[in-house]
């Protein structure tokens, strides 16, 4: 990595509306700018299309995470029930599945949810004890009333003069550095 | 500035709040010092929360002989208890998920604390069935785990280890979802407090929350995921707590009409629980702009229409005693209707079907005072369905020389009102130190039907200051 680059995180532009910063993180991706992020108080819609997020891999985790917690449940109470202490009721069968249902059923939830959870957790790399943005002492407001795009140094088009007099063209209120 | 409102649709949030407006607004009640209405609605809460644990202690110690059961009425308080908070608690997750996938945007302001009184609900009821097992130390013996007992399994085939594995799931995933809602209102908490120990405290929580679009994106594809997941499991649970009942063979329980009467019942009785504490909560925590009485109306439409499934309910089951010419299905009915407990009876008819048919008409709808009541009026008749249904079901059965009456010790009532203590003084808590209203989601339904869509720009938007979030 280049010097110049571990000097700075990135340079965090500010904007007054979640329309403002639609249009500026277009701008942005249009002109070759990738390694971005915008930050703002409440979900915006179109926003993640326009820093070009890709849809998400979360609910094919989740699906994954319901089917294994499904076949669990069921396997629990199957084992139980035919293998390890099988009751011989009035020569009922062991495996009297319709029975299993209900638990099953929960089982696929719990574990579905606890997978959505954790899998956003681990997506989003929460629990993230420190973040360059919040070096910036106007940053506190982005959970108030203000929007932010982050343009970071790792971007292979990231140039500080460049990059600066790029944002500068999309009219923010401010640009500030941010240390890493 | 003037804000250009549609024509086609109301702001969900009156009063042309700007964003840091909402912050400031939810946020003061956490950071004022708490009033005398508060300390006085607490400590009552308290006092009878301390009734009950005294009760609770001293039936652990004594024995579940301390109740008012006999040979004949086995189930009858504590199981009631148990299924009218369980009911409670389902018009929490109503709101969040149900609601939330029908696109019903007005439930944001209401669902944090619709959840947060599910949780509640769930705790209180998961304490009845604790309790009742006598030897509560050992309950841990309902979860499935290898032990040197045999090692002997739980019974998989019997509804009441269903309910175990169908609340204890319900109340994790209740507590989780909440939790995840709550998290970029803790991180906002986070960014404007002052003290060292609220800033460690809420860093720690809010789990460095920078309010980024990707995380932002994933939250509200988890957020969709959770509601999709939680929307089979809440009408599940109703469904399983009614199993118990109906899969025995007593006359008056042994219907398959069980699962949707008590889901609906649930949501019924839910819904009059949101009433009672929304009410309270936006006069004294002065929300009236975020709950307004477009919402009160809302929820009153909701408990109409559930109150009518609950109607078709009761006259559906009558008919099928008529219908199904059994001898012992009829006497429970017109046992239910005439005998020794009609008074429960018809107090459950008055207040869950004839008295809410008033909710048709706007304007009582529209009138805070009725309503109010209407939800009292609408919790006690829910309360009396769960004890009609038990008690009177087996307190006659089928021999009728053990025929008995069924009276509630003092302990039971004590118990009860423990319960609500446990309940009112965990929300009031609540109210004092979690965000009551969730400002994220309220920021993002500010602009609707308002023809200008950036909500920012709406109303008099005050320049953002750092000084606003420091001393």
């Amino acid at each position: 990595m280049e010097e110049k680059k571990q000097e700075l995180y990135g340079l965090l532009a500010e904007f007054k509306t979640s329309e403002e910063l639609i249009h500026a993180s277009e701008k942005a991706y249009k002109a070759g700018y990738r390694n971005m992020d915008a930050y703002t108080p409440f979900p915006v819609e179109e926003l993640p299309e326009a820093v070009g997020f890709k849809k998400p891999v979360l609910p094919l985790l989740v699906l994954i995470g319901a089917i294994t917690g499904g076949v669990l449940g069921f396997m629990m109470q199957y084992y139980a029930s035919v293998i390890s202490y099988p009751l011989n009721i009035g020569g009922r069968p062991l495996n009297s599945w319709p029975s299993f249902i209900p638990i099953t059923f929960e089982m696929t939830i719990l574990f579905g949810a606890f997978t959505a959870v954790f899998g956003m957790f681990a997506l989003n790399g929460l629990p993230k004890p420190y973040h360059p943005v919040f070096n910036v002492p106007r940053f506190k407001l982005a959970s108030r009333d203000i929007f932010f795009l982050c343009i970071e140094s790792e971007d292979e088009k990231f140039e500080i003069e460049n990059t600066k007099k790029f944002l500068e063209d999309l009219k923010p209120r401010e640009i500030f550095e941010v240390d890493p | 500035m003037s804000t250009l409102y549609s024509k086609l649709r109301k702001p969900i949030i009156e009063g042309d709040k700007s964003l840091s407006q909402v912050t400031d607004d939810v946020a003061k009640t956490l950071e004022t010092k708490p009033t005398k209405l508060w300390w006085f609605a607490f400590l009552l809460a308290l006092t009878a929360l301390v009734a009950g644990v005294v009760a609770v202690t001293y039936q652990i110690k004594m024995g579940i002989g301390t109740w008012g059961l006999n040979k004949t009425v086995g189930w009858a308080f504590d199981i009631t208890n148990f299924v009218f908070w369980v009911g409670i608690g389902h018009a929490g997750t109503l709101i969040s998920a149900i609601l939330f996938l029908f696109r019903q945007r007005w439930r944001t302001s209401i669902n944090r604390s619709a959840e947060a009184m599910t949780v509640f609900a769930v705790i209180c009821a998961g304490l009845f069935p604790i309790i009742h097992m006598g030897r509560p130390w050992l309950f841990f013996w309902i979860a499935p785990y290898p032990n040197f007992r045999g090692p002997l399994w739980v019974n998989f085939r019997s509804p009441l280890l269903w309910d175990f594995f169908a609340i204890s799931t319900y109340f994790t995933i209740s507590l989780v979802f909440w939790y995840i809602g709550l998290i970029p209102d803790l991180a906002t908490l986070r960014d404007r407090a002052k003290t060292k120990i609220k800033k460690a405290v809420y860093r720690v929580t809010s789990f460095g929350w920078n309010g980024s679009v990707r995380t932002w994106n994933r939250y509200e594809t988890v957020y969709v995921l959770l509601a999709a997941l939680a929307t089979p499991l809440v009408l599940s649970v109703h469904s399983i707590v009614s199993m118990d009942f109906a899969t025995s063979v007593i006359p008056g329980w042994h219907t398959t009409i069980f699962p949707p009467y008590f889901v609906a019942g649930a949501i019924f009785s839910g819904f009059a629980m949101v009433l009672t504490l929304m009410i309270i909560a936006r006069k004294v925590l002065n929300y009236q702009e975020y709950i307004t009485l477009d919402h009160i109306e809302k929820m009153c439409k909701v408990i109409l229409a559930t109150g009518g499934i609950v109607g078709l309910a009761y006259a559906t089951e009558m008919f099928m005693a008529w219908y199904s010419v059994n001898e012992y299905e009829r006497f429970v009915f017109i046992n239910r209707a005439l005998g020794p407990f009609a008074w429960a009876y018809w107090i459950m008819v008055s207040c869950n079907v004839i008295i809410p048919q008033l909710l048709w008409f706007k304007k009582l709808r529209r009138s805070i005072v009725f309503v109010f009541m209407m939800s009292i009026v609408i919790n006690i008749g829910m309360w009396f369905e769960r004890f009609v249904i038990i008690v009177t079901s087996i307190h006659r059965d089928f021999l009728p020389s053990s025929w008995a009456m069924y009276k509630p010790s003092i302990i039971e009532i004590a118990t009860l009102l423990g319960s609500f203590g446990l309940f009112f003084s965990a929300f009031l808590l609540f109210a004092r130190f979690v965000p009551f209203i969730a400002i994220g989601e309220v920021k993002g339904v500010l602009g609707y039907g308002r023809t200008n869509k950036s909500a920012p720009q709406i109303g008099h938007t005050p320049e953002p200051k750092l000084e606003a979030v420091e001393e």
